[in-house]
């Protein structure tokens, strides 16, 4: 099984219900009901995105071969290490965590280790000065604050 | 002979020193943005939104700055199609037809030379016709009332895919994704919509911050999927040996080029592909046997690139005037536009007029300056194909991040961003187009505020919708922007790969 535009259209139809749904609940504006309320336009949005999903489902385009095996890892590590460098970007500091996201991305892209977190290294300090100051913004420096000269 | 006045204050806007000297570096990072594997023009400029932000940048300085970029890039799009036969971006298709047979024949610097210069014609012809054209659209727009800019909006949707979209009805799903994603937050009547009781949804979702992340992200994961991992082998060009006669012979097909080329570039639905597509081959018609189009015709060098860059600056027609993009770049210009608090559309042209005449001003100057870059400065160029996607695509990532962060300092969005990315992966293996998506991020607010407004006229009354002559009209070319395509686009599709098929089994 694979995801299509089959599955594709019946997740979209779920989101517009749900969607068009949660736009009834909403309350009424301060100053009573208008013609047009808040309601009115995620409502029409709804039952467009419905047609159109349904339209999807019983006539989908031929499917994309997705990347289930070991470039499916590949993606998957690469979205980890995106979401990692996202976390570990105040504690670590800017010119660690992108040493480690940039080179770990660069490396698994193809390559060579000590090429790939040399160019993460290089790339975080060139940005880390080119940002205090050249243009005068501050990007944490995290573990390595205790370099900071006042 | 008041639009000439607007333009010398234009001018006097653009030729302020530092204003000059951001057009220059966005010109360059055009050219390199455009020439890099992998970062599309709206890719390359959303990219430098956030970072034109974080400079603390005066709005016109920030517009004239990409909107530089946006010229170059199409400018740098040809560099890859000549010397290595892949396009830089989808418009530069044409240009391998016969800049790749001439490359090969040892006339590359020749062949980019001529595109630069075919480049410039059509921007500069496509420039003119915007300065002719935008003032009197500007003007008639300021008739429209709300419910015919609710029925434009719906034509800039279904034009959006164009006619040689391949399935209308993506288009209108990406649409709807994307207009959904705009309702979230407070809306200006005070009630949260689809918040979440989430603290950072109240103010909506940051578009920039989506765009960053469905074109910046993935097109990460893109490249990953595909494992394009290594770079071309080194490029070397011949020594420039051109005279007078091979640029004036190439003078009248980059002019009819660059017309054919703005008219595409202003019509909805068309674009810079067909624009590059229709002055091809209607130069190949023209021409006939005295050209021998396909082998290395330098005119066949230079129809193309005249009719990219006339449309790329065509595009600039709608988005100025109506604040309705036609493409992906133009859409994330608007979002520039919006994000500096200027309301796109007619009444930009008298309350910002020194904004859009500078920028207007900026785009000739820009032209010369991408002549004088692209001739001499070629040969960086050309060296910098050869940086392999593997560092390439990581440090643009890294980019991204950084731009992001500096606009609120906060993690939060970065999260934001890489799930943008990884929805926008999804969406493109699926293949729904993501202009759409950013177009209804963009426009979903004016969208439901012109809704609003029409409905308070006519007191509740859903025909006012369609009850201008206009307003029909307009409808009518929505109708027929989502129907078309069933008919005409495969017919069109299969004419513009024929000839490309036909071109590369000659040259192999």
């Amino acid at each position: 099984m694979t995801f299509n535009d089959r599955i594709f259209g019946v997740l979209m139809i779920v989101l517009a219900v749900a969607y068009g749904w949660a736009a009834t609940q909403f309350p009424e504006p301060f100053g009573g009901a208008e013609a047009v309320g808040p309601d009115t336009f995620p409502k029409l949005l709804a039952v467009v995105l419905a047609i159109s999903s349904l339209y999807l489902i019983v006539r989908p385009d031929p499917d994309n071969a997705w990347p289930w095996s070991r470039t499916g890892i590949e993606l998957v590590v690469a979205i980890v290490v995106l979401i990692l460098y996202a976390m570990l970007l105040q504690p670590l500091g800017f010119i660690i965590s992108t040493a480690l996201a940039v080179g770990t991305l660069c490396w698994r892209m193809g390559a060579r280790p000590v090429a790939a977190y040399l160019t993460g290294a290089i790339s975080g300090v060139v940005v880390y000065f080119l940002f205090s100051f050249a243009l005068d913004l501050a990007l944490p420096l995290g573990l390595l604050s205790f370099l900071e000269m006042n | 002979m008041e639009t000439l006045g607007y333009l010398m204050d234009g001018f006097g806007v653009a030729l302020q020193p530092h204003n000059l000297m951001f057009a220059l570096l966005g010109a360059f990072l055009g050219t390199l943005i455009g020439a890099l594997p992998g970062l599309g023009p709206a890719n390359g400029v959303a990219i430098l939104i956030p970072l034109a932000f974080s400079l603390g940048l005066a709005p016109d300085t920030a517009l004239i700055m990409l909107t530089s970029v946006y010229a170059g890039a199409m400018y740098g799009g040809r560099i890859s199609s000549i010397l290595l036969n892949i396009p830089g971006d989808e418009p530069a298709m044409m240009t391998c037809l016969d800049g790749y047979p001439m490359a090969q024949k040892g006339k590359a610097s020749e062949a980019l030379a001529i595109s630069a210069i075919a480049s410039f014609v059509g921007s500069l012809v496509a420039t003119v016709g915007l300065i002719l054209l935008a003032p009197l659209l500007a003007k008639f727009a300021l008739t429209f009332g709300p419910a015919e800019y609710f029925a434009l909006f719906m034509l800039a949707f279904a034009t959006l895919g164009g006619i040689t979209g391949k399935n209308p009805v993506k288009t209108v799903v990406a649409a709807c994704i994307g207009l959904m994603i705009a309702t979230v937050g407070i809306d200006n009547t005070g009630v949260q919509r689809y918040t979440f009781g989430v603290l950072e949804l109240f103010e909506g979702v940051d578009f920039i911050i989506a765009i960053v992340g469905l074109f910046a992200i993935s097109e990460l994961l893109f490249f990953i999927e595909e494992r394009a991992g290594g770079g071309k082998e080194k490029m070397s060009v011949n020594k420039l040996t051109l005279s007078w006669r091979d640029i004036r012979d190439i003078l009248p097909t980059s002019f009819r080029g660059g017309v054919l080329g703005f008219i595409a570039g202003v019509l909805p639905g068309a674009g810079a592909s067909l624009g590059s597509f229709i002055s091809y081959t209607l130069e190949k018609r023209v021409l006939g046997k005295k050209g021998n189009f396909g082998q290395g015709d330098p005119r066949g060098v230079a129809a193309p690139e005249a009719g990219n860059n006339g449309a790329s600056s065509g595009a600039l027609v709608p988005m100025l005037t109506l604040g309705v993009p036609g493409s992906g770049t133009t859409a994330v210009l608007l979002a520039l536009l919006i994000s500096l608090n200027i309301t796109p559309g007619p009444l930009m042209f008298t309350q910002n007029a020194d904004i859009v005449w500078g920028v207007i001003a900026a785009l000739l100057i820009g032209n010369f300056l991408l002549l004088i870059l692209n001739i001499p400065l070629v040969g960086i160029f050309v060296k910098l194909l050869s940086v392999p996607p593997m560092y390439l695509l990581p440090i643009v990532t890294m980019v991204a991040f950084v731009g992001i962060y500096s606009i609120s300092n906060t993690t939060f969005d970065l999260y934001f961003m890489v799930a943008f990315g990884v929805g926008g992966y999804i969406l493109r293996k699926l293949e729904i187009p993501l202009v759409p998506v950013i177009l209804g991020l963009l426009l979903g607010p004016e969208m439901e505020k012109n809704l609003r407004h029409a409905m308070d006229i006519s007191d509740g009354d859903w025909m006012i919708l369609w009850d201008s002559g206009l307003a029909i009209g307009l409808w009518v070319f929505a109708g027929m922007g989502l129907i078309l395509p069933y008919i005409i686009g495969p017919l069109l599709r299969r004419r513009m790969r024929n000839p490309i098929e036909t071109g590369n089994s000659d040259s192999d």
